[in-house]
């Protein structure tokens, strides 16, 4: 596991032809890990007649609803579970 | 047609016989893998016997447990498919299930914005809100907007937090115990907890006295 | 950026929430029972199904009801994999 909780990540911005799993809402934003879920079968290439395997970290990413939508005023927050190889360290 | 209007509620093609045209591919599906032998009859017959036997009442008796019982709720926040095979329940076959407890400064509300994806063995199968383009779009972007539909205001001083189920994670929600249930027993308890109150739409309420 | 048209967070929408209790048709629970035992017996899974149903055009993903989504996913996957022949579930369904 290479995130722990309470670690700022940010969301890979990038464009993914193909099935994924990590909504286009939250790409490019930054979020905290809540909590680690442990490895689960990567959803990218089981669902093109793979295995899945190598398992890979799942995360329990929290991010304010403020960072995510552009006229939330409120402190709620959005949580999304997402595969390791989207997440990357933020400032 | 073009109503312009969120195609949310079946629109099938209706044939002569009044059916949807969907009901006959379905069937012809069930003929043409049983014939070639993927699957068979008796394959199908016990899903459909699962898929009929679930309903939110599962769901309901956990809650009802976790409210009379301080240690099994913190078994059942620590790991909900456990806690739901301590009491002889089906958790489903998600590898994880997770219980995510309302409080006084937090209510939880459950989507899944990629397709459906559901506790159905503690609750049954999801309601066709659940699986709508709209519930899917605005529960995370207008949750509280969602839930003034739904009748539920929650205080500015209440964190709304929304899980979107992204991957195996399956998510229930524990919502409050009403006051005035002092005196009702644990299946009295399980009775007001409803479906939509473990999704995070509603808030189970204390019966009316009689 | 580009969304594909099952990545529905935050998609723009003014439509109420239809709140209309539906009892699912004989045909829904046995697409589901069906979808259920080819994941059972390895032949497809929930990732595929997944993939399969993305794969609509986007008209049809919006218009078609929720388990014509499972019907549709299944023949292209099915026929992908060479279990079924292409067209023959709508022939079988003409027939």
């Amino acid at each position: 596991m290479t995130f722990r909780a309470g670690q700022r990540v940010r969301v890979s911005p990038r464009a993914h032809r193909g099935h994924h799993r990590t909504p286009g809402y939250i790409k490019g934003k930054v979020g905290t890990v809540e909590r680690v879920h442990g490895t689960f079968t990567n959803p990218e290439t089981r669902s093109y007649g793979g295995d899945g395997l190598p398992e890979e970290a799942l995360y329990l990413v929290g991010f304010e609803q403020g960072m995510v939508w552009p006229d939330y005023d409120r402190r709620d927050r959005i949580f999304v579970d997402v595969f390791e190889h989207w997440l990357e360290e933020a400032e | 047609m073009s109503d312009g209007h969120d195609h949310d509620h079946p629109h099938e093609p209706i044939t002569s016989d009044g059916e949807p045209a969907a009901a006959a591919r379905a069937r012809a599906l069930e003929a043409l893998l049983v014939e070639k032998g993927i699957v068979t009859r008796e394959d199908v017959r016990r899903g459909i016997d699962w898929l009929v036997s679930r309903s939110p009442a599962d769901g309901a008796r956990l809650v009802a447990r976790a409210w009379v019982d301080p240690d099994f709720k913190s078994r059942l926040l620590a790991d909900a498919r456990d806690a739901a095979l301590e009491l002889g329940l089906d958790p489903g076959p998600s590898p994880v299930v997770e219980a995510l407890e309302n409080t006084e400064s937090v209510h939880n509300l459950v989507v899944c914005t990629l397709c459906s994806c559901y506790p159905r063995a503690l609750l049954g199968p999801p309601p066709a809100w659940y699986k709508s383009l709209p519930y899917r779009s605005r529960a995370v972007s207008d949750p509280r907007g969602v839930l003034h539909e739904f009748g539920v205001d929650l205080d500015d001083d209440v964190e709304l937090r929304v899980h979107d189920s992204t991957a195996d994670i399956r998510y229930l929600v524990v919502p409050r115990r009403p006051a005035g249930t002092d005196s009702l027993t644990e299946d009295e308890l399980a009775a007001l907890v409803t479906r939509d109150a473990m999704i995070g739409v509603a808030q189970p309420e204390a019966p009316v006295a009689a | 950026m580009e969304r594909a048209v099952h990545d529905r967070g935050g998609w723009p929408s003014d439509a109420r929430i239809d709140r209309t209790e539906h009892q699912l048709e004989d045909w829904e629970v046995l697409t589901d029972a069906l979808v259920g035992a080819l994941g059972s017996n390895g032949v497809m899974n929930v990732d595929e199904l997944r993939r399969g149903i993305e794969s609509m055009p986007p008209q049809a993903y919006e218009t078609a009801s929720y388990y014509e989504r499972w019907l549709y996913s299944a023949e292209t996957i099915l026929t992908e994999k060479g279990v079924l022949e292409p067209g023959e579930l709508e022939r079988r369904s003409a027939a």
